[in-house]
């Protein structure tokens, strides 16, 4: 929250009583209060219940040091036994090639709204452009590049396909949020740097960028745990394989939520049900683990204003 | 400055630290029961053991039963890996004709005609092999359970116009006079019989309407696809209309075998005419048995008899082929399609497919499979 | 981060001329321009050919297609001709989202309320953090809890609702114990877009001018009051963009709809009530995936993906005039208009 905090001491219960209250507003006062309590009670049942549900359940594969370091292959459902190594990997890579792709753009992106477009209709065309990308669905994106990958193009399947797809996804975010943390950048660094006539590139890498570096990387690890999670492209882009495929342009490839969606089937076995609520787990626990360390490099890099 | 400098290195650092700490010690696991150490093992069933990738995709009726085949092969094959995904029949075709994968799984055989003019399946198989026919290999027999949920009823049974009126919505309630009469001296229920279907396009629904179509005396309207023309609510493969089922009290749907087993639902018993049959392997296998075949030498599509009146034969089955290439992969992938389906079609493949709840094939067809997989070239 | 009112970003209007002042014409600069106007382009290219490409796949199938593809709840593309309708996937979808939306925007408002003005200060920021967290949670997650441990509790309030207002026809009861029905899903959609709801609302609210807050206390009123005249109104048009957002995710989301909703029997009457199965855009593509084994059938999917996606933008564009609209003296409109990103970029800076 801000530094605007609510508990100022006006707002405590004893400036009011000078106005003398009248009955009917203390009582609607209260009222909301406990509405607004009720409110926040009703939001944390789901939360509870959902990571109990994934903790409880997920927790004990975990432990296991095999869960991080083999695969699936010629485990059946019925069987215990081997990790989740491939599919985490699969997930890590995809969403590596998805950062190459989308964060140059992104940054790039963002460079030219703040720096070199403004208030051109270019730049005002492409902050709707990426109005329309932030709402795009998931679907929609694994569809296109479904009809530009396989139908237009011929190719197989491929964890490429997958991180294509995700781009799309994971390029709004990223820029926009580089796009604020740029516009928080103080013009006088940028007109000091000019002063001593640095040219405007060198500028914007030597003075802009490093300013705002926290805030950016921020951005990026939001955007990545954003796609981690994506379940709708891997399904239509690329076929889940229980070994490990490290070469995400050929072959199939396994990634968390789809070993998540191919065990699911198969929940009332033992073993396959361990192994989907532990996937589930982990993926959570890798999205959690970028959003620390985006806090961390947030926390320790905040932009000095003045 | 520095600080960001130092924030940059030490991210950076952690990432790429985090990644190779993952891929340095990611590793296959032992497969249990074996302890052989992998690159000494090669004495595969029928014949050496090749290296390399078979890709294969189609029908999620056999998944389980193909999962639990590369695991025993890979016990005698290390050196093979074989992927199979279980994304439908009619992918697994479209991916073998679009030389995606090496063979394909399906519950039904290539259509030898093409609709409105087009390239008929078949066709566009024997393009993809090289101008050589691809062949349909009978490999997995998965019986299709008719399975319900209904308090206090164990044993249900019933006969093919009786399961049509169901599926078809005619028959509304359990205790409607088709279903007690089958079912002498047992109390069911009034209520209303809530019925599952497959929402995606299945074989398993093909196939279960081409039952209902066969055996169910005119009380079944539709032709039998892959999508369902019957009566109910749809749910999402398999699992969905087994946990559906689960989950609702009163309902009944249609699905493979080893999903009613494994969520413990009821499985009704067929009367075809010579008595009750229950779902067993041996019954289910011996309806394979009363089939002939439709293909030509190698080509070993089959054509069941749904209406079959065979003693003691659960008529509802489904039957998966391995679609192949007779000739015209390159020799590597050759090696390893044959490898690893001659495993598949071996007494000691066949046999662990029993306790999934699958059906071994029947001897006499196993053999003309091996023979089938052996002319491959 | 803008922390503090203080720190508001320079959005001087000479910005851009002084700039230009800046010694250019180096190599190295043309070069980083012309990098930097490239990626905007590509930006706008990128979105172009999304739609032209979805376009381009989707006529040839919507030419033949025999069916109205608006007003028709048929759907079988892979008939010789294809008939196909997106009528019944449009009343799911929308429907589906309206009811998140109505369950989600109160209490996340409450919850914004709450953690901003109400909780101790130690209290309110893991608390939003534990929000946030629910938006980490893969959807396919919220697909098995909401149908495996979620819908059997939703049993006796369908029944009970269904009971009461059954006469009306959206509040039908089905005749079958089923579940997974549409209500289920808004449901279960409307905790999947209440931490975005959240997290908006609560940026917006924390960012109520002191001044208003305060001359509101300063007149005596009680601290609902002051929410409900100085902080509430500020809020408005956030709160209702953030709804936007939301209603947009949840027109979207696929994998927990497709694991949640059973799907109606093509050759059952319509049914409308949300106590009945249904299929939404998102879950109809992907339940069918496997099976785009000709382009005429794939483009008919492709068609329907077209259409949700000129639906979210619509969506989306119409938050973005909402907020364009009430936005006082056009000072806050740069601050609400990039919501998400912004607020969960907040949120995680905490």
């Amino acid at each position: 929250m801000t530094t605007i905090a609510a508990n100022r001491p006006a707002m405590d219960g004893k400036a009011l009583d000078l106005t003398g209250k009248s009955g009917s507003r203390a009582f609607k006062n209260t009222l909301a209060t406990v509405l607004i309590g009720l409110c926040f009670l009703l939001a944390l049942i789901p939360l509870l219940w959902i990571l109990w549900t994934v903790i409880s359940k997920g927790y004990s594969l975990l432990f296991d040091a095999a869960w991080w370091s083999e695969s699936q292959r010629g485990i059946t459902v019925r069987r215990e036994g081997g990790g989740a190594y491939h599919a985490i990997m699969g997930t890590l890579i995809m969403a590596l090639i998805t950062a190459v792709i989308a964060v140059p753009i992104a940054i790039l992106g963002a460079i030219y709204l703040v720096e070199y477009g403004k208030g051109t209709k270019l730049a005002r065309a492409v902050s709707f452009m990426i109005d329309i990308l932030t709402g795009v669905p998931s679907i929609v994106a694994a569809l296109f590049i479904y009809a530009v990958w396989i139908t237009i193009l011929g190719f197989n399947r491929v964890g490429f396909a997958v991180s294509l797809a995700l781009v799309l996804l994971m390029l709004p975010v990223v820029l926009r949020s580089t796009e604020e943390m740029l516009k928080l950048v103080p013009d006088e660094l940028r007109e000091a740097s000019y002063a001593l006539g640095v040219p405007k590139w060198k500028t914007i890498l030597k003075v802009v960028i490093p300013t705002a570096f926290g805030g950016i990387v921020t951005g990026v690890m939001l955007g990545l745990a954003r796609v981690m999670g994506e379940t709708a492209p891997l399904l239509i882009l690329v076929g889940y394989s229980k070994n490990i495929n490290l070469n995400p342009f050929d072959g199939f490839q396994g990634a968390l939520p789809t070993m998540i969606n191919q065990d699911r089937t198969e929940l009332s076995l033992q073993p396959a049900a361990d192994r989907v609520w532990a996937a589930a787990l982990t993926l959570i626990l890798l999205v959690l683990l970028l959003n620390l360390l985006a806090r961390l490099v947030a926390r320790f890099s905040t932009i000095k204003s003045k | 400055m520095s600080v960001n400098r130092l924030l940059r290195v030490g991210t950076v650092a952690v990432a790429s630290l985090g990644v190779l700490a993952l891929s340095a010690c990611g590793s296959d696991p032992e497969t249990s029961g074996s302890s052989t150490p992998s690159g000494s093992s090669s004495s595969a069933a029928g014949g050496d053991c090749p290296e390399g990738t078979l890709n294969a995709e189609g029908s999620s009726a056999q998944k389980n039963a193909i999962e639990e085949v590369i695991s025993k092969y890979n016990e005698k094959c290390a050196d093979v890996t074989v992927n199979y995904n279980p994304t439908g029949s009619g992918a697994g075709i479209k991916q073998f004709n679009a030389a995606q994968v090496d063979f394909g799984g399906s519950d039904s055989v290539l259509k030898t005609e093409g609709k409105d003019g087009a390239e008929s399946e078949a066709a566009a198989a024997a393009k993809r092999c090289a101008n050589n026919p691809a062949i349909n290999l009978p490999m997995v027999i998965g019986p299709v359970a008719i399975a319900y949920n209904v308090d206090g009823l164990p044993k249900l049974i019933l006969d093919g116009p009786t399961a049509a009126g169901i599926f078809q919505g005619t028959i509304k309630t359990w205790n409607a006079p088709e279903i007690a009469k089958l079912n002498p001296g047992v109390t069911l229920p009034s209520a209303q019989i809530a019925v599952f279907f497959r929402s995606d396009e299945s074989g398993t629904t093909e196939n279960f309407a081409k039952y209902l179509a066969a055996a169910g005396g005119g009380a079944w309207k539709g032709e039998p696809a892959k999508k369902w023309t019957g009566t109910g609510a749809g749910k999402e493969k398999s699992a969905g209309v087994a946990e559906g089922v689960k989950s609702t009290k009163n309902s009944i749907t249609y699905v493979e075998w080893s999903y009613a087993v494994d969520n413990k639902l009821g499985v009704a018993q067929i009367d075809a005419g010579a008595g009750a049959v229950e779902l067993t392997a041996e019954s289910a296998g011996k309806a394979l048995a009363a089939a002939k075949q439709s293909g030509t030498g190698n080509d070993l599509a089959m054509k069941l008899d749904y209406a079959t009146k065979a003693a003691g034969a659960y008529p509802i089955i489904l039957v998966t082929y391995e679609i192949a290439c007779s000739k015209g992969l390159p020799a590597e992938k050759t090696a390893l399609v044959k490898s690893f389906l001659s495993y598949f079609a071996s007494t000691e493949g066949q046999a662990s497919l029993t306790e999934l709840n699958y059906a071994p094939l029947p001897e006499e067809i196993r053999t003309k499979v091996d023979a089938a997989i052996q002319s491959i070239s | 981060m803008s922390s503090t009112d203080g720190t508001a970003p320079p959005d001087r209007p000479a910005d851009g001329k002084k700039l230009e002042l800046g010694p250019v014409g180096h190599l190295g600069d043309r070069l980083f321009s012309g990098m930097a106007h490239g990626s905007g382009g590509l930006v706008i290219l990128i979105v172009a050919f999304v739609g032209i490409f979805l376009l381009a796949l989707a006529i040839p199938s919507l030419a033949r297609n025999e069916s109205s593809f608006l007003f028709s709840r048929v759907w079988e593309p892979g008939a010789s001709p294809p008939r196909f309708g997106i009528a019944a996937l449009f009343y799911t979808t929308l429907i589906s989202s309206i009811i998140a939306m109505v369950i989600a925007v109160p209490i996340a408002v409450g919850v914004a309320l709450f953690t901003t003005y109400y909780a101790p200060k130690r209290l309110a920021a893991p608390v939003a953090h534990a929000i946030d967290l629910l938006a980490a949670v893969p959807s396919i997650i919220y697909g098995l809890w909401g149908i495996l441990f979620f819908a059997p509790i939703l049993r006796p309030v369908i029944n009970g609702i269904g009971s009461a207002l059954g006469w009306i026809p959206i509040f039908e009861k089905p005749p079958t114990a089923d579940v997974g029905v549409v209500f289920t899903a808004s449901v279960v959609l409307a905790i999947m877009i209440l931490p975005v709801v959240t997290a908006i609302s609560r940026e917006i609210f924390a960012q109520t001018p002191i001044a208003h807050r305060e001359g509101a206390l300063a007149l005596g009123a009680t601290r609902w009051e002051m929410i409900r005249t100085a902080v509430l109104p500020y809020g408005r048009s956030g709160v209702v963009s953030a709804s936007m957002l939301g209603l947009g995710r949840a027109l979207g989301e696929t994998v927990a709809v497709l694991i949640i909703l059973s799907v109606p029997n093509a050759n059952d009457p319509w049914n409308s009530s949300i106590f009945a199965g249904g299929e939404t855009f998102a879950s109809k593509i992907a339940n069918n995936a496997a099976e785009f084994d000709s382009p005429e059938k794939t483009g008919a999917y492709i068609a329907a993906g077209l259409v949700l996606f000129v639906v979210t933008f619509l969506v989306n564009s119409a938050a973005r005039l909402i907020v364009a609209r009430s936005a006082p003296g056009g000072k806050r409109p740069r601050k609400i208009r990039r919501i998400g990103d912004k607020a969960q970029t907040e949120g995680a800076a905490l």
